[in-house]
């Protein structure tokens, strides 16, 4: 689940660098982007190298030789053309992003530490490396308590290394301003690095979906409307209320200690957090949610962001109390449409 | 990196620490984690340390005269990164468990709560241990905390000595006492006679408690015991650690009372951990392998005690002083009685229910009268005297010593052991055999 993160986090920066880019860069940059899309690496890097070479200090063009380095498995080399990024513009903080990515790719997750420490040094407001950094101490966290237990995590490990490169591009939202992070461009795109190294005026980014916050916490459930019938062109004003409805459900379903109805609303393929089957998964589930007397979820600040008409991602603060426990997290589901119902294909701690 | 801003402690998991603590401190803190606050649960409830007072006796040494200084052993890091925990120092804490990884990179514990304290940056924690691990091995890691810690908070009164130490014999130069309760081993000296506090381990006993009954039933055993054999490392597995030690299970009064099992020792763990469960052993007494290291010089086989209570009774010196000159006055009473030749007062010494294991009282009485019928006169020398209070209770005391006999037709010395029990004021013989 964390490094899924890193990974996606990982993708938006490659897109940052690329739309901030001059008209002419910019084309030669998606281009490479096209054939890094088609798997096509070895051209991709052809290029990329092409494009070096009459701009060797090209911050974005290095930077996307580095990820196309980490797309084959170069991590060696990738993590050379970031360090060397972090040196010649230490005031970026996406390579040493990436960099941590790759560092946390080999589990040296110590160097990944440092390296997103030092990303928000420059950049206190890097929303992704403090979340990769969240990550790496929730990585860091897992290990002492494999060492606890004496489980040996190797094989997962390895597991975690694959999807990680697998999800370095997602083929959904490459050309679009990432809407789960929008603060994530802003920085980047106004860096005077990258305008000396294209001293024209920056094209604005093409503006995308942007995220659409609906804030029902002073709302009881009830009020919300149910619409259980949607359709494929309807306002996405009903679309957004169908998930918070179906947020709420959910909880509700969790308050009432209704495993049925709770599992009822993860989708077949939902992605369990540690890559467990699904039964085991649920039965874990069904533990959790039966072994508390008394069981209470509310949430609150809900953000839905809509990817298209299947896909979307909400994002809340997620209130749980049971017995004495009682906690307030930032959760995220990422939601799938199946006919009518949208379901959790993702459940994530953070936004 | 500041995580941490203002303070409040949830107490989630006060019964974690049971009914020991005292005046639990209701804590808990939050770290401000860029504009998000991540509530941290609590999961420990502490105490600070206090130095307990001490006395001429059983007083806790300087910390120059002790065996090993008790700052810097892994235990003592461990809580003290739990205090800076408390004090809402958590970057303080990681980098005490970070250095007690480096000294002891098997400290299982250590683990869990360095886990626990990099969780803490990424997200609410709950217990101790965020981590759906397997059920049991997490619990076994949440007592072992809780034991360690109940240790410093509730500290042994070691200005008072255990009642069992009440006299050892010149030649004994330690004594270990075992709480099994609290997981813990207490070294003792014979220092002019007189027990003197040395060092105290955290010990991991049997998996289904104290009182072992019968073989197989994984209980530690509960009695007056001596250690009887040393098994170097290099004839064991690696499952016992530094070496072992095995005590005298079942004693003379075990097999009088039908209990049966075999193999109870002292020693080490696997070397793939720093410790155990604190109940986690088939009946065995298992110490960290340093500490078996540290324990292990103070032991001399066929001679060291070993008192092994699930409670261990403290008593002040005054109390400590009147049990023992109360049972010396009876033992001197016996040889007397004896050296006296009356028969009748011989035997007023032995309780009803004595027994050698193959003679009752009548079939012993009866052989000693015929025997002192030819006696026309008998001497006896006690040497080497060593008495100690039988945990659990029975109000019983183990007495050991050299027996040199001579009378007009016949001399021999012997090592005796007997059983003495505690009727109203006086103690009387329940048990006498060879030692």
């Amino acid at each position: 689940m964390t490094l899924t993160r890193i990974a996606s986090a990982f993708a938006i920066t490659t897109f940052c660098f690329a739309v901030t880019s001059l008209p002419a860069h910019a084309d030669e940059l998606q281009d490479i982007q096209a054939l890094v899309k088609q798997g096509n690496y070895p051209q991709a890097l052809d290029r990329t190298n092409g494009y070096l070479a009459s701009r060797p200090k090209d911050a974005q063009g290095r930077f996307l030789k580095g990820v196309i380095l980490t797309e084959q498995n170069k991590t060696a080399e990738a993590i050379k053309v970031f360090t060397a990024l972090t040196e010649d513009y230490p005031e970026l903080p996406e390579p040493y992003n990436n960099l941590a990515v790759l560092y946390a790719s080999q589990q040296q997750y110590d160097k990944a530490r440092l390296a997103l420490e030092t990303a928000i040094q420059t950049h206190p407001s890097y929303a992704t490396a403090h979340e990769n950094l969240g990550d790496i101490y929730a990585k860091m966290a897992s290990q002492a308590y494999d060492r606890a237990l004496q489980l040996d995590k190797s094989n997962t490990a390895a597991q975690t290394k694959l999807s990680l490169i697998k999800e370095i591009f997602p083929v959904n939202n490459r050309f679009q301003r990432p809407t789960i992070k929008p603060s994530v461009a802003a920085p980047v795109a106004a860096k005077p690095v990258v305008v000396a190294a294209a001293p024209k005026p920056i094209t604005p980014p093409p503006v995308q979906t942007a995220p659409v916050a609906i804030k029902p916490a002073e709302k009881p459930l009830e009020k919300i409307t149910e619409k259980s019938v949607e359709k494929a062109d309807i306002p996405k004003q009903d679309t957004n209320q169908a998930i918070v409805s179906m947020v709420n459900k959910w909880a509700h379903a969790w308050s009432n200690k209704n495993t049925r109805e709770y599992l009822s609303h993860y989708a077949a393929d939902f992605k369990t957090p540690k890559g467990e089957s699904r039964a085991e998964w649920e039965n874990l589930r069904k533990e959790r949610i039966s072994t508390p007397k008394k069981i209470q979820v509310g949430v609150s600040a809900l953000k839905v962001t809509l990817k298209d008409e299947h896909r979307a991602s909400v994002t809340f603060r997620q209130h749980y109390m049971a017995g004495a426990l009682n906690t307030s997290t930032t959760k995220t589901l990422v939601l799938i449409k199946s006919g009518d119902t949208w379901l959790i294909q993702q459940e994530r701690v953070g936004s | 990196m500041a995580y941490s801003a203002r303070a409040r402690w949830v107490v989630s998991t006060l019964t974690m620490l049971g009914k020991h603590t005292r005046m639990a401190r209701t804590l808990a803190f939050c770290s401000q984690h860029r504009g998000k606050l991540l509530v941290l649960g609590t999961w420990l409830v502490l105490l600070p340390l206090t130095e307990p007072p001490a006395t001429a006796m059983g007083s806790r040494p300087s910390s120059a005269a002790s065996s090993r200084s008790v700052a810097n052993t892994p235990e003592a890091m461990l809580v003290q990164s739990l205090l800076d925990i408390q004090n809402n120092r958590l970057d303080v804490a990681l980098k005490q468990i970070n250095t007690l990884l480096s000294i002891s990179p098997n400290f299982r514990l250590a683990h869990l709560i360095r886990g626990d304290l990099l969780m803490a940056r990424t997200r609410a924690i709950a217990t101790l241990g965020n981590t759906p691990g397997p059920a049991n091995q997490l619990f076994d890691l949440r007592d072992e905390a809780r034991v360690r810690l109940q240790h410093y908070l509730d500290p042994a009164p070691l200005d008072l000595v255990p009642e069992y130490l009440l006299q050892f014999d010149p030649g004994q130069r330690n004594a270990i006492v075992v709480d099994t309760n609290k997981s813990r081993l207490y070294l003792y000296k014979n220092e002019n006679g007189e027990p003197r506090y040395v060092a105290d381990y955290y010990i991991t006993s049997g998996k289904n408690g104290a009182e072992k009954l019968k073989e197989g039933d994984h209980r530690t055993p509960v009695g007056v015991y001596f250690v009887v054999g040393d098994l170097p490392k290099a004839k064991l597995s690696d499952f016992y650690g530094e070496g072992a030690f095995p005590i005298n299970y079942p004693n003379e009064w075990d097999k009088r009372l039908g209990k049966n099992g075999h193999g109870i020792w002292l020693h080490g763990v696997p070397s793939n951990t720093y410790s155990r469960a604190p109940r986690a052993s088939s009946g065995c007494v298992v110490l960290a392998n340093e500490d078996l290291k540290s324990v292990e010089k103070f032991l001399q086989v066929g001679h060291t005690p070993v008192i092994i209570s699930n409670d261990v009774a403290w008593i002040d010196r005054k109390a400590w002083k009147i049990q023992r000159d109360s049972i010396d006055r009876d033992i001197d009473a016996w040889r007397r009685d004896w050296e006296s030749r009356n028969t009748d007062r011989y035997l007023s010494h032995y309780a009803a229910q004595f027994s050698t294991g193959e003679q009752s009282l009548a079939a012993w009485a009866a052989q000693k009268r015929a025997v002192n019928a030819s006696k026309t006169s008998v001497k006896i020398k006690l040497s080497n005297i060593s008495v100690f209070r039988y945990p659990g209770k029975e109000n019983m005391a183990v007495v050991t010593f050299d027996q040199d006999y001579r009378s007009n037709n016949l001399s021999n010395q012997m090592r005796k052991r007997q059983y003495w029990m505690q009727e109203g004021d006086t103690w009387k013989i329940v048990f006498e055999g060879a030692a």
